[in-house]
């Protein structure tokens, strides 16, 4: 009996439910498409076309049937289409496991749900899947402009949850509610942020590709494979220095250090690793912060030449920097610079030998002209310097844009095009010192950098990578000389972008003459390395540091939890105190009267709390005359506004202009 | 529009009653909210001749009953005589059944006779042996009450005196309307030479549209606020019924329908709180009932929006 009351009940309540929101409302439906969009559209960066189109194109016949006001198509054809659409996810990833099918999967299912939504329950399962969207955008990518675009999608969805419950209410109003809910729950998110126990290594089912090299750095050079990275702005790492930074002639980032010559390319040899560096740094010392973005390799573009470091670093024989293990994230280290410091100064003989070896019949044009410029030199510092001088003699022009070299780059180069990048520059000046007997390498890592003046962080970006060149010289060790300054000398001195006489070639984000655009990017890019520095980067070892200093010792679960416990209560107990205190929330009409009332109360004519409008009208007509007529129709509108029958929007704005036209002050 | 006639009766009463507008327009008021009116004054201000006025300028039909502590109730509601031709009783309706009564000094009667009328003002109807004989509408009942000689009278029980809507008292007139008086035609013949101005339709029309008026929900708030302090003043004892708020409401729409606005101020309700309170409230000190200075305290402790 009980039993079937009770069904009977159920029944009701269901019918009840679903005969109070009947379908959706206008109102209603347009905030759950807006916040379904925001959180369809930020996947179709990533999903497969198709998936992401058709996902949009659901939202969109959703939207068609809202405005027309008509039914929601067959169950049955719903039906067919969830399950055309789960074959295609099949077909395209060939599973269903993992987390783009799933992503795919629901980026369809929410189109569909929205599609059959009758109810206020479909309604909510919607806001739901739009949230969980929001939430799987961060499986992506973590950026800064990611958690904008959550936050403003979260803020759509929680719209949309307010029109549910307020069906008659004001589109404006539903956003504001929703703002200041989400408001609230900042304190929430921080607590969690800050006391949830961190997970060690990236989350869940990141994208494999985040591994892949990105670096413009790579352990074979060929002409034109650095001139390609002078097209990108993407940022290879940030350096923050304790003091004063170098100056930008002094900021050679060292990365491979290419020995071997085949002609036409250049090819890193084995080196020896050792966990102190292969030289006793002397001189000044520069301490600096690196912030490198991952890149799937182990080398540490390091400032020329990096002292003793943390015993997380390797150091090789040919000087190079490298991290124990590839640089999957992005990584910080705390390095120092010795730039004074002779390096190689007992070179090994076979690395000298190695480092003097030219192909046969290779660059042969090139080979006579370092054989004459070397005739009668008395040491290798004067081939250097002879070397040196008749390069300058040859005015060579740099440029993005090289010509294509054939079999003999270095010749082509020196005699015929005379056009060319830094890697241009860097090979055929080590072939000409090799040919001359003097052991050369080629040394590629980043040039420069660019101080950003908001964080006073310096920005070295995959436009900076750079090639030049060392020479060994007796008694001074391994000397650095780049030949692209004695083209372009503004390449070393001020970066690529001052270095081209044609500005056009470069990106937009790169030019010179675009100052406004690049304090934009400045700040932008200010924000974004704060964003990774204390979101990103508060790995579980900085919580556990903070914790310590917060007095909860060791980060134990129990002390973990009732931190967490007393975080969230004080914040309910702040959250609802204020709810209590706030006075009501006062209608435009009311507000507009009350800093009326203060303005006249300014004025020498104050209301008394208990004086009706029409009466503090008279009042107000005795304290000042000559505005009797204005005052008298301010608090005849208020009357009529406040204690009338439903004011029109115009009136309220009729009594602000009025109030706004009174010239007592 | 109906408060053109409402304009036009009181033009044309207070060129009869001089001087006393403003009771005019509460008594006019009082009417409109279909409430009774108790004036309480000495003899000689002109309590008859404002019931008389209002009378006559409405055409409404008009009773003069003098209580005295020999009345019966059957004295004012009718009897019913056996007819012997039609071998039934028949009731013969008393002074009751007219649309305005003035109820003269209605505290010497008995408090018997006294219920009688007030109930058949509460019910708008009279019952005699078991039959049920409708008043006319509309009906309106001026009472009055002379305060100063309490010797040989029945003070009207609180309960009695909640029937009212208004008390109003009419006071002397001021020396420039007595001089008018003293120099002028005899009230009595002035007014058998006023014509009607206006009809019991249209008395019926303004009463209908008083009920009409926006009450907006901040008055509301307002109402209550001040019921809530005569309830809580320790100044008083007891408050306000809600039947009292009720007829404070019902008069503010009136007094608002007279000033010609479609909606219900804040001051219409302070206009006629004191009317509506002063013979309803009592003081804790002393039992009286509280001086217009009291009540004025106590609107003005209460905040408005």
């Amino acid at each position: 009996m009980i039993g079937r009351h009770l069904l009977a009940t159920m029944r009701a309540g269901r019918r009840h439910d679903s005969a109070s929101v009947p379908s959706l409302q206008r109102g209603q439906g347009t905030w759950l498409l807006a916040s379904a969009a925001a959180a369809v559209a930020p996947h179709g960066a990533w999903l497969p076309p198709w998936v992401a189109a058709l996902g949009l194109a659901l939202l969109a016949w959703r939207g068609i049937l809202l405005w027309r006001g008509s039914r929601p198509p067959p169950a049955l054809l719903l039906l067919a289409l969830a399950l055309a659409g789960a074959v295609g996810v099949r077909a395209e990833f060939g599973h269903f496991f993992g987390k783009d099918p799933g992503l795919a999967v629901l980026v369809l299912l929410l189109g569909l749900k929205l599609l059959e939504t009758r109810a206020a329950r479909d309604i909510r399962a919607g806001v739901l899947l739009c949230l969980f969207l929001q939430l799987a955008l961060f499986l992506e990518d973590q950026s800064l402009p990611t958690a904008a675009l959550a936050l403003a999608g979260t803020l759509l969805a929680l719209a949309a949850l307010v029109a549910l419950a307020d069906p008659g209410g004001d589109g404006r109003e539903h956003l504001r509610t929703a703002a200041t809910l989400l408001a609230q729950g900042i304190p929430f998110m921080l607590v969690l942020f800050v006391l949830f126990p961190r997970v060690q290594g990236p989350l869940w089912g990141l994208p494999a590709d985040a591994f892949s090299a990105r670096s413009g750095l790579s352990d074979t050079m060929s002409p034109g494979s650095i001139s390609e990275l002078g097209l990108s702005s993407e940022i290879a790492m940030r350096a923050a220095f304790e003091g004063a930074p170098p100056p930008p002639a002094e900021r050679y980032w060292r990365g491979p250090v290419l020995t071997r010559f085949d002609g036409r390319e250049w090819h890193a040899v084995p080196a020896a690793e050792a966990d102190a560096p292969y030289y006793t740094p002397t001189g000044p010392r520069l301490d600096y912060l690196l912030t490198i973005e991952p890149h799937n390799r182990r080398w540490l573009p390091a400032l020329e030449h990096p002292g003793p470091t943390q015993p997380a670093l390797r150091h090789t024989s040919d000087l190079r920097t490298l991290a124990l293990r590839p640089l999957q994230a992005r990584s910080r280290f705390a390095l120092s610079a010795y730039p004074a410091t002779p390096v190689g100064v007992d070179e090994t003989a076979a690395v000298l030998a190695a480092a003097t070896r030219l192909p046969a019949r290779s660059n042969p044009r090139s080979v006579r002209l370092a054989q004459e410029l070397a005739a009668g030199a008395r040491d290798h510092g004067e081939v250097l310097a002879r070397v040196i001088a008749h390069l300058r003699s040859l005015r060579l022009i740099y440029t993005l844009r090289p010509p294509l070299l054939g079999a003999h780059p270095a010749d082509e180069f020196l005699f015929d095009t005379r056009r060319g990048f830094c890697e241009h520059f860097a090979s055929t000046f080590a072939v000409l010192m090799r040919a001359a007997g003097v052991p050369t390498r080629i040394v590629t890592g980043y040039q420069g950098g660019e101080m950003n003046p908001v964080d006073r962080h310096l920005v070295i970006r995959q436009s900076d990578a750079h090639a030049w060149a060392e020479v060994w010289l007796q008694g001074r060790g391994w000397v650095r000389v780049d030949p692209t300054a004695l083209a372009a000398p503004q390449r070393i001195e001020s970066g690529i972008a001052w270095a081209l006489t044609d500005n056009a070639e470069l990106p937009l984000m790169l030019r010179a003459d675009m100052a406004w655009l690049r304090s934009l990017r400045h700040r932008w890019e200010a924000a974004s390395n704060a964003w990774n520095q204390h979101v990103l980067g508060y790995t579980p070892e900085r919580q556990r540091e903070l914790l310590a200093r917060l007095g909860l010792g060791s980060g134990a679960l129990a002390a973990r939890v009732a931190a967490l416990a007393t975080a969230a209560l004080v914040l309910f107990g702040g959250l609802y105190a204020w709810s209590v205190r706030r006075p009501p929330q006062r209608d435009p009409v009311q507000r507009l009267w009350l800093s009326f009332c203060a303005r006249m109360a300014a004025a020498g004519a104050a209301r008394e709390p208990w004086q009706g409008p029409l009466d503090y009208a008279a009042h107000l007509a005795r304290c000042h005359p000559a505005h009797t007529q204005a005052l008298r129709e301010i608090c005849q509108t208020y009357a009529r506004l406040h204690y009338g029958p439903h004011p029109p929007d115009e009136d309220v704005r009729a009594l602000k202009k009025q109030i706004a036209r009174l010239k007592i002050k | 529009m109906p408060q053109d006639h409402a304009n036009r009766l009181l033009e044309a009463a207070s060129r009869i009653i001089l001087g006393k507008e403003r009771e005019l327009r509460l008594a006019l008021a009082c009417l409109i909210a279909r409430g009774h009116l108790l004036i309480e004054d000495v003899p000689g201000v002109g309590k008859t001749t404002l019931a008389h006025v209002l009378a006559r300028l409405m055409g409404l039909q008009f009773q003069r009953i003098q209580f005295t502590s020999d009345l019966l109730p059957a004295d004012i509601l009718g009897v019913s005589i056996f007819d012997r031709e039609t071998s039934a009783f028949r009731f013969h309706p008393g002074p009751a059944f007219a649309q305005l009564i003035l109820a003269d000094e209605i505290n010497r009667a008995t408090p018997k006779t006294q219920s009688a009328l007030l109930e058949a003002m509460e019910e708008r109807q009279v019952t005699a042996d078991g039959q049920t004989h409708a008043l006319p509408e509309p009906f309106f009942v001026i009472a009055t009450q002379n305060p100063a000689h309490q010797i040989g009278t029945f003070p009207l029980p609180e309960s009695q005196l909640d029937r009212f809507l208004l008390r109003i008292r009419l006071g002397y007139p001021d020396p420039q309307a007595e001089r008018a008086l003293l120099m002028g035609e005899d009230r009595r013949a002035l007014l058998e030479r006023q014509p009607a101005v206006s009809s019991p339709a249209d008395l019926l029309d303004l009463q209908r549209a008083a009920q009409r008026l926006h009450v907006a929900a901040p008055l509301v708030d307002y109402i209550q606020a001040l019921l809530g302090a005569t309830r809580n003043s320790p100044e008083f004892a007891g408050g306000l019924s809600p039947r009292a708020g009720l007829g404070l409401l019902a008069a503010a729409r009136a007094w608002a329908l007279l000033d010609g606005r479609d909606h219900v101020l804040p001051e219409d309700v302070q206009t006629l709180f004191p009317h509506v309170a002063a013979h309803r409230l009592h003081l804790a000190a002393d039992g009286r009932s509280p001086p217009p200075e009291t009540l004025m305290r106590l609107v003005q402790a209460v905040t408005l929006g």
